[in-house]
């Protein structure tokens, strides 16, 4: 064998053990970050299921110790926390269905050639996109306006959201105008095609902007912290916050539903901070979880339609 | 022929008239709220309406200079906003080096796996992200126990109430949150590269990391330049919610940037003609960051990303 041939041979080995070592290398990195991601969420969810006075002593860090459920069942009795999880809900559902129609509309007239001054009108929605007043004039407004301490300060501020009418109108644009010339042709208005030939066609991008707008209405937290203090509008986010951050009063919550509700109440069972704590963030995470797979199949398409937009 | 053109006309005033409430609306929560930037020029106290006589000019900005105490305090919460942006601007490469190394995971399945649960945190709130930084970092959370447990510490490190590294843990929560989600772009830019120069780089002999270093950076380039320009025109916005969250009195120094700055302000303070001087500063300077990235873009690429 020359000596070229033997450097070269010599050359490849090498480079099958680096590119060995680059794929275990990336094995290992990626198990790791999966572990960083999963781990948290798991660690929670098997201490709200583990006996409390273990888990409040920080026994439970691989499986559940001492299965019991009724962690969730008293988490449901504290009134004020139901209240939040009503007020959570409301503004999620009411929020993105408006948001949605919104956008779908709007998307849709700004297609229409015949809107007056269609050009002006969209440039002066999609505009709100690269600025912001900044929260304290918009507190301010918001004041004004009688929004503070009230359930609608939730909704419309969010209802028409430009990056969403973007979007639509993107879709939109991509459909056919035939379709709609059709229609024109048979007598409907502008309305009417919106309802019956344009509705059913979008209903892809309004399925994703659902979900994204629902998941933005439920993980929202400044708009409570800005504008309310009557804690009958409070949101669940709003309410965990409290939790975690005044354990003294969580601590007041504990002895009081615990000396009404059980004397049987063993330590394993007895409401903690800590067991509230948890179980409510488990309760505030898993919407989230359980529409993740559907958001999944729609987000790379969006993020790449966001992308080519702007 | 006329009553043809004033139906037209009737109908696009009409579509007009569709939208109208709607305009209406972005006017009210978008367009108005500008209206309150004449704050900053008076000397306004929540509840009574502005009248002339509390009209105060520049005094809000000139007082942001005028004594030693607050210029050391707006110094302060400049050099946080500077070291939080700084961090991630500093490792604004790392969702794509996660998408590049994600890539030589040959294995679908897995990898699937490891791209959905890294992306998970980034669609909870910054609430959450808090409870369960509480969960497991508290003096009786995981990492505590697994610490003492293996002989490393004696005592439960408080890590939320602490002084130490506050830039540093901030930017890895962040990381926590979003590397997973910011990779999504630079994966589909990976599989946009056409796999005809990859076999050639193989057959010319090219090991994997040859291979990501000639051909799959390259052509991630122009994604990164744009992220990293979008970056630099939000240099001074960090958004509050993060460090709102955190916040708390041991690391008060270190975590309050600009955003959250403006808010205690006024909410915490009642400073509200302060806190809207400082944010209108804040929104020149950002305006004038975005012009002049879009222009080192345009010279650098050719083309604006507004």
């Amino acid at each position: 064998m020359s000596a070229k041939r033997y450097i070269i041979k010599k050359r490849n080995i090498d480079m099958g053990i680096q590119d060995k070592l680059v794929s275990i290398f990336s094995y290992v990195i990626y198990t790791f970050f999966a572990f960083v991601c999963v781990y948290p969420f798991y660690y929670i969810f098997i201490n709200t299921l583990s006996a409390n006075d273990l888990s409040e002593r920080g026994k439970v860090l691989f499986w559940i110790k001492g299965l019991h459920f009724s962690n969730y069942v008293n988490v449901l009795k504290i009134p004020n926390l139901f209240q939040s999880f009503k007020i959570s809900i409301a503004r999620t559902a009411i929020g993105a269905s408006l948001t949605v129609i919104i956008a779908a509309f709007l998307g849709y007239m700004f297609t229409r050639e015949t809107l007056w001054k269609r050009k002006l009108w969209y440039r002066f929605v999609v505009a709100t996109m690269y600025f912001n007043a900044g929260i304290i004039p918009w507190y301010i407004t918001m004041r004004n306006l009688g929004l503070t301490n009230n359930f609608w300060g939730y909704i419309f501020p969010l209802a028409v959201s430009p990056f969403y009418i973007v979007l639509c109108k993107t879709f939109v644009e991509s459909v056919p105008i035939e379709l709609q010339q059709a229609a024109q042709i048979d007598g409907a208005g502008t309305l009417r095609i919106f309802l019956q030939i344009m509705l059913p066609v979008i209903k892809p991008i309004m399925a994703t902007i659902a979900i994204f707008s629902a998941v933005q209405q439920w993980n929202s937290f400044q708009d409570t912290l800005l504008l309310v203090t009557d804690n009958k509008l409070h949101t669940l986010q709003f309410t965990l916050y409290q939790y975690i951050n005044q354990a003294s009063s969580l601590k007041a919550l504990v002895s009081t539903t615990t000396s009404s509700t059980s004397i049987a109440a063993t330590l394993a069972t007895a409401q903690t901070a800590t067991s509230i704590r948890m179980t409510v963030t488990i309760v505030v995470v898993t919407p989230i979880i359980l529409v993740y797979p559907i958001f999944q199949r729609f987000f790379i398409k969006g993020i790449m339609i966001g992308a080519v937009k702007g | 022929m006329k009553l043809i053109k004033d139906r037209k006309k009737a109908q696009s005033y009409l579509e007009f008239l569709y939208i109208l409430p709607f305009i209406l609306l972005v006017a009210v929560f978008s367009y108005y709220p500008l209206y309150g930037w004449v704050y900053a020029f008076f000397d306004y106290k929540p509840p009574f309406p502005l009248t002339m006589d509390k009209f105060v000019g520049f005094k809000w900005f000139i007082s942001m200079v005028d004594n030693s105490i607050k210029v050391n305090q707006l110094l302060k919460v400049l050099r946080n906003t500077f070291a939080i942006s700084g961090l991630s601007l500093m490792f604004s490469w790392f969702p794509m080096v996660f998408a590049i190394f994600l890539n030589e995971i040959k294995s679908r399945p897995y990898r699937k796996f490891v791209q959905t649960v890294t992306t998970l945190p980034n669609f909870i709130s910054w609430v959450l992200v808090y409870s369960i930084a509480f969960s497991i970092l508290n003096s009786t959370g995981a990492v505590n126990t697994v610490l003492m447990s293996l002989g490393l510490i004696d005592t439960p490190k408080m890590f939320l109430q602490s002084s130490e590294h506050v830039w540093f843990r901030m930017w890895l929560w962040l990381t926590w949150k979003n590397a997973g989600w910011a990779a999504i772009m630079y994966i589909a830019a990976i599989s946009a590269i056409d796999e005809e120069m990859n076999e050639a780089a193989r057959i010319d002999g090219a090991s994997k990391l040859q291979i990501i270093w000639h051909v799959t950076l390259p052509s991630l380039m122009p994604t990164y330049f744009v992220l990293v320009m979008l970056n630099l025109a939000n240099f001074l916005s960090n958004g509050m919610e993060q460090f709102f969250v955190f916040q708390n009195a041991f690391n008060k120094e270190y975590i309050q940037v600009l955003d959250l700055y403006v808010y205690n302000l006024a909410m915490g303070g009642g400073g509200y003609s302060l806190s809207v001087a400082i944010s209108i500063l804040k929104s020149i300077v950002s305006v004038l960051l975005l012009c002049l990235t879009n222009s080192f873009s345009k010279l650098v690429r050719g083309e604006g990303f507004l």
